[in-house]
């Protein structure tokens, strides 16, 4: 008696370890599958024009004001802190250059991915998984249209192509937010800070901004349908699906930066 | 022709079919009845592929369902009608009536697809400004006639409707019940009819069958329903607490 209760903590706690890994891998498993089917039938027609249409205004052209003014702020904010953390040991005068680095290779393409994970991932589980629960995909199935062409496709594809975009305007309206703090209150020349800027960044610098934008953007959009089109049942199910779509939209987006951060930039 | 030779489907640990035997012939109108939640709308979803059984075969004119040919040529021939209408709240009424006719195999150009869209909706007692209001600005019923416009805009051959007039007034389900008679009569459709109004079995079966545990438990001509000797039927058809089938399930 007491050697099963002494064992019976430890077998339980081992299963339940078992089960999670299980668990992850099998979740991973189902993720790759999903991504490469929705790969797959971007390549493959029938193309939904309209739907394709209607995510580039969601995705795209609908955020730009957030990621303008996410951008502006940040921006801002990191004029001040380089300079007062740069008075420490007299290197104020690197805020165009730190700035223009930051923003570009990291703050731009982070902030506009979890922006996209806060404003697209979420309407998009919720849309989608609003579907599942009220029969309208498997309506879609019977009017002879593939769900994962009509839906998740157009939506992947919108993410990639506008989010380097999105990162883009980020990127320069974030370098704009510092410049504007820096000849405002930081008494920088206006001129010598935007070519400290230019002269700065390099075509590695702005490659891999853009192309973490792409990654993001493809990310978010594919948690969004993801999530939605495996969600529970009811409004707990929609309410559910959505949560989950954003944690993991916002976590891969950070891995997926560290990782390709370290790809560009670790020699 | 549809078959289905001994479907079963659970969820989890709930049985819900437990060996489905049924036949449908081309041309007919049957009429499934059986206590909620008896799975109904499951053995629908069943044929369509929506939902795949766990036993069992389900073939359509002699090929069966699950076999992966073309999926989208064996789904034009059907046309279904959700219990819950499901339309698209995206889409104003009108492209919900005619999605097919505007995307696909059956694709037409779009203002012919929205007069066959606005003649369907007329059919189902829609007016034709309905046609570019949203689903979600109309009522329950509205969304259910809607959904049995979508159901017939293509002309399908075989068309299931899940409950077509719970939700309608006595005068439109009657409209609804002609209407999918004349389907069957003059389109030759074969037609796969869920309802719980005995009215509508009576004006539209050819056959009924009524699912309970899991099993058809009866299978007729509609002209023998009343006759028939079997105490869970007649339980049903008069609607007694009394009887059989238990009320608390
Ligand atoms: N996707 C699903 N997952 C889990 N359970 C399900 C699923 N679909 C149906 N069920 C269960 O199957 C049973 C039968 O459901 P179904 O919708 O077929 O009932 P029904 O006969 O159509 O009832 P009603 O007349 O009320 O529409 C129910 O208990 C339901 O909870
Ligand atoms: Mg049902």
């Amino acid at each position: 008696m007491s050697t099963t209760r002494a064992a019976n903590p430890i077998l339980h706690l081992l299963a339940r370890l078992g089960a999670a890994v299980l668990g992850t891998f099998a979740a991973v498993g189902r993720l790759t599958l999903f991504t490469l089917s929705t790969f797959r039938h971007m390549l493959t027609p029938p193309f939904y024009s309209r739907e394709f249409f209607h995510a580039l205004m969601n995705v795209g052209y609908l955020s730009l004001p957030v990621v303008g003014l996410t951008a502006l702020f940040t921006g801002g904010a990191l004029a001040l802190q380089i300079y007062a953390g740069g008075a420490r040991f007299s290197a104020e005068q690197v805020v165009p250059q730190i700035v223009a680095l930051g923003v570009v290779r990291e703050l731009g393409p982070v902030m506009v991915g979890l922006m996209m994970a806060a404003r697209v991932t979420s309407s998009i589980a919720a849309e989608i998984a609003t579907m599942k629960v009220t029969e309208q995909i498997d309506a879609l199935v019977t009017l002879s249209t593939h769900p994962m062409k009509y839906l998740t496709a157009p939506r992947v594809l919108a993410g990639l192509l506008t989010v380097p975009f999105l990162v883009a305007v980020g990127d320069t309206v974030g370098v704009f937010g510092g410049w504007f703090v820096a000849i405002k209150s930081l008494d920088f020349n206006s001129a010598t800070y935007l070519k400290n800027t230019i002269d700065f960044l390099e075509m590695p610098d702005i490659v891999s901004s853009l192309v973490k934008g792409a990654a993001f953007g493809v990310i978010a959009t594919l948690m969004g349908c993801y999530f939605g089109m495996n969600s529970g049942r009811g409004a707990q199910g929609v309410g559910q699906a959505t949560k989950s779509s954003v944690v993991a939209a916002a976590v891969l987006i950070l891995a997926a930066n560290f990782l390709l951060t370290q790809a560009f930039f670790a020699a | 022709m549809i078959t289905l030779t001994d479907v079963h489907k659970s969820f989890g640990a709930k049985q819900i079919l437990r060996g489905v035997n049924l036949t449908v012939e081309r041309g007919e109108s049957c009429v499934i009845i059986g206590g909620s939640g008896t799975g109904k709308s499951v053995m629908l979803k069943c044929i369509l592929g929506l939902v795949t059984p766990d036993r069992g075969t389900i073939t359509v004119d002699g090929e069966e369902v699950s076999a992966s040919g073309d999926r989208d040529a064996f789904l034009a021939r059907f046309g279904m009608l959700f219990q819950g209408a499901a339309l698209f709240d995206s889409l104003p009424v009108w492209q919900n009536v005619a999605f097919r006719l505007l995307r696909g195999s059956l694709k037409r150009p779009r203002h012919e697809a929205r007069e066959i869209a606005i003649e369907k909706l007329r059919r189902v007692g829609l007016s034709p400004d309905v046609a570019d209001q949203f689903p979600a600005e109309l009522s329950g019923g509205m969304q259910k006639r809607v959904g049995l416009a979508r159901a017939i805009a293509a002309d399908p051959e075989i068309i299931f409707f899940d409950e077509p007039t719970t939700g309608l007034d006595p005068i439109m389900a009657g409209v609804i019940n002609e209407l999918i008679r004349e389907i069957v009569v003059e389109m030759g459709a074969t037609a796969l009819t869920i309802t719980h109004d005995m009215t509508s079995v009576r004006a539209i079966a050819d056959k009924v069958a009524m699912l309970h545990g899991g099993k058809i438990r009866w299978h007729g001509p509609v002209a023998e329903m009343d006759t028939a000797n079997d105490p869970y039927l007649t339980q049903f058809i008069t609607g007694s607490a009394h009887g059989p089938i238990e009320t608390v399930r």
